[in-house]
């Protein structure tokens, strides 16, 4: 922090705003985990409250982790984020690169074109969607989740994706076709590696919907095979009786491989910002 | 070999024609440089002739082959940045031997060649560091190791200077001017700055609005500029225009006398008029004359000369070195 700007009360109140928020914004993740492991009657008795030794329990836990299946789900789950992310972050950079480097006729418009998904939800199609996958046979399979949230994520990847490569400086690609390097070498080697720290941005916005998301493996990959784990979770809300602590442990379990994901992805973008482009 | 022909090359980008119409020709081993305003197509017909921009019509040749349709990398050219564009992943090394490896060249040619390009410019304390270590003439000068690995027909140069320090600027100045005297390499060099073009150039082009104004040797620029706007664009401080019916001339519309060639006199001389500013820089000093007749004049004295604003003055230009032109701007004999 430069001292120049920096003021006691302001700092305070920079301070405050950002814990209020930080505050807001974990307490329910707070609230699931700490009840996670506790008994039954202590969730609904005192939820607030952290697990003391009498009310510490793990019985949620191992309630999911002898349901077989979880494992399977979490697997899914992770198959499903890992190659729809993988893919949106490929396509996504290379239309961005093409869309930002060559000049083509309705170059702009494709812009646009390929931005509209931004503000037109996909679930909206839903149903053609469906009908797609009915089609093409791919219903309860993991493949019908990865092409949906691939096509889900790719606008917002190819936006800013695009913004950020067009700053990517002409010269170093001129120097790299003199030196005989392919387009794809100039992609790969020369520009994406400028553009590590947008690219960890776009992952984690693509990857927490994609987590999180119930509607299509409910619609499209129900099947037990191809549950995921917030669709499996749903197996101990019971229409009469819902198995609250599998619940809580469930989502605590869920919270994860997210959190992990993140924390190489925000690495990356640190390590991208600190390393900086030649200039 | 190395030479170049450019012929009617044109290039618009949508609507907006930016060059309209070039016509160039350099000899094997000549040291070229491109001057003219911001905005009027240098770097443009830079790289078209370096293969990164499409011409839209016109042809490029090198050593008398059509390159039109080469792409970059094949047209024997190597070419330095003005953000000297260095592989920021690859140390200095592989920064200069990366163009010939992509072209299959044996190992040990690749390290003769960069071993010889490194200790031409002083780099070998810094072969295995990466770009980010480096200072901005370190930079500089690896990027034209790069070049100069290469071997080319022809080296292309974008402001390289632009980016460095004035005290570096001089430097690099007269490393790249040893480097064409040793390797007598042909080279085409954009700049803004005079000096650079003065003092690099065995011919200067001079470009305005896409089109070539003139084509000459340093000191034909200076002494027979072809029309005003050479005139002005070439010696500094710039040359001073008169209205010619102030003066009473007959046929010309514009006289132009550059600042060295005018004389003052406190007692007497052609016009009189008073000192507005006056700047000290030691070596000369610039003196701003508003005259009666003639308007405001820049004057260039050499050596030190003790003129307060405000005080009166008598200047009085060098007949033999006076320049007419006519309502085109073109030069009268
Ligand atoms: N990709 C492009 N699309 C549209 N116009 C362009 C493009 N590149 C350059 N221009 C225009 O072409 C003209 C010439 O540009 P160029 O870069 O060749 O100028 P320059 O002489 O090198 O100027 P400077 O001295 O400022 O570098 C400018 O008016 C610029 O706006
Ligand atoms: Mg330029």
């Amino acid at each position: 922090m430069s001292r120049a700007t920096a003021s006691l009360p302001r700092t305070v109140g920079a301070h405050a705003a950002l814990l209020a928020y930080t505050a807001i914004a974990l307490f329910p993740v707070v609230v699931i985990v700490i009840n996670s492991f506790k008994s039954r009657n202590a969730i609904f008795r005192t939820p607030l409250s952290p697990p003391t030794s009498e009310t510490f329990d793990l019985i949620g836990y191992t309630m999911v982790l002898n349901q077989g299946d979880f494992f399977l789900y979490f697997q899914n789950s992770l198959i499903v984020t890992v190659a729809s992310l993988f893919l949106v972050l490929l396509f996504g950079a290379m239309a961005a690169f093409a869309l930002s480097e060559y000049r083509f006729r309705g170059n702009t418009l494709m812009g646009l074109y390929l931005a509209l998904g931004i503000m037109i939800p996909i679930r909206l199609g839903t149903v053609a969607i469906l009908q797609l996958m009915v089609a093409s046979g791919l219903v309860n399979t993991l493949t019908a989740l990865v092409l949906v949230y691939t096509a889900q994520g790719l606008p917002l990847a190819v936006f800013i994706l695009s913004e950020f490569m067009k700053q990517v400086s002409d010269d170093l690609k001129n120097a790299g076709r003199i030196d005989g390097l392919s387009e794809y070498r100039i992609f790969f080697r020369l520009v994406l590696p400028l553009v590590r720290p947008s690219m960890a941005t776009v992952a984690v916005f693509t990857m927490i919907p994609i987590w999180n998301d119930l509607w299509f493996p409910l619609i499209l990959a129900p099947s037990e095979a191809t549950k995921t784990i917030t669709l499996g979770a749903q197996l101990f809300i019971g229409q009469y009786v819902t198995n609250w602590n599998a619940v809580l442990a469930a989502l605590s379990l869920a919270i994860l491989p997210v959190l992990v994901l993140y924390l190489i992805f925000s690495r990356q973008l640190i390590r991208g910002i600190t390393s900086g482009a030649v200039k | 070999m190395g030479s170049l022909t450019i012929d009617k090359v044109k290039k618009s980008f949508g609507r907006v024609d930016v060059l309209k119409g070039i016509d160039l020709a350099v000899n094997d081993g000549e040291f070229v440089v491109f001057v003219g305003p911001s905005g009027c197509g240098k770097s443009t017909l830079l790289r078209i002739i370096a293969g990164l921009e499409d011409s839209t019509s016109g042809r490029v040749l090198i050593d008398g082959a059509d390159v039109t349709v080469t792409p970059p990398a094949n047209r024997g050219i190597a070419m330095v940045f003005q953000t000297y564009a260095l592989y920021p992943h690859l140390t200095v090394r592989s920064n200069m031997s990366l163009g010939l490896k992509q072209i299959g060249t044996p190992a040990a040619e690749i390290d003769r060649r960069v071993t010889a390009a490194s200790t031409m410019l002083s780099l070998e304390p810094y072969l295995e560091r990466r770009p980010a270590e480096l200072s901005g003439g370190q930079r500089q000068r690896v990027a034209i190791g790069r070049a100069v690995v290469r071997e080319p027909k022809l080296f292309l140069f974008d402001e390289p200077l632009s980016n460095l320090d004035a005290a570096l600027r001089v430097n690099t100045r007269l490393e790249i001017a040893q480097l064409h005297r040793r390797l007598k390499a042909t080279m085409i060099y954009v700049t803004h700055d005079q000096v650079e073009a003065m003092t690099l150039a065995d011919k200067i082009v001079v470009l305005n609005a896409g089109r070539i104004e003139q084509v000459g040797a340093p000191m034909d620029l200076y002494n027979k500029p072809a029309n005003e706007f050479v005139a002005g664009f070439i010696g500094s401080p710039r040359m001073n225009f008169i209205d010619a019916a102030k003066l009473g001339e007959g046929q010309a519309k514009t006289i132009g006398v550059r600042p060295e060639h005018l004389t003052v006199d406190t007692g007497s001389g052609a016009w009189k008029g008073t000192v507005v500013h006056a700047e000290h820089l030691g070596a000369d000093t610039n003196l701003y004359v508003e005259t009666e007749k003639a308007g405001l004049l820049t004057v260039r004295i050499f050596g030190v000369y003790g003129a307060e604003a405000g005080s009166t003055l008598y200047v009085t230009p060098d007949p033999q070195r006076t320049y007419r032109f006519d309502a085109d701007g073109k030069a009268l004999a």
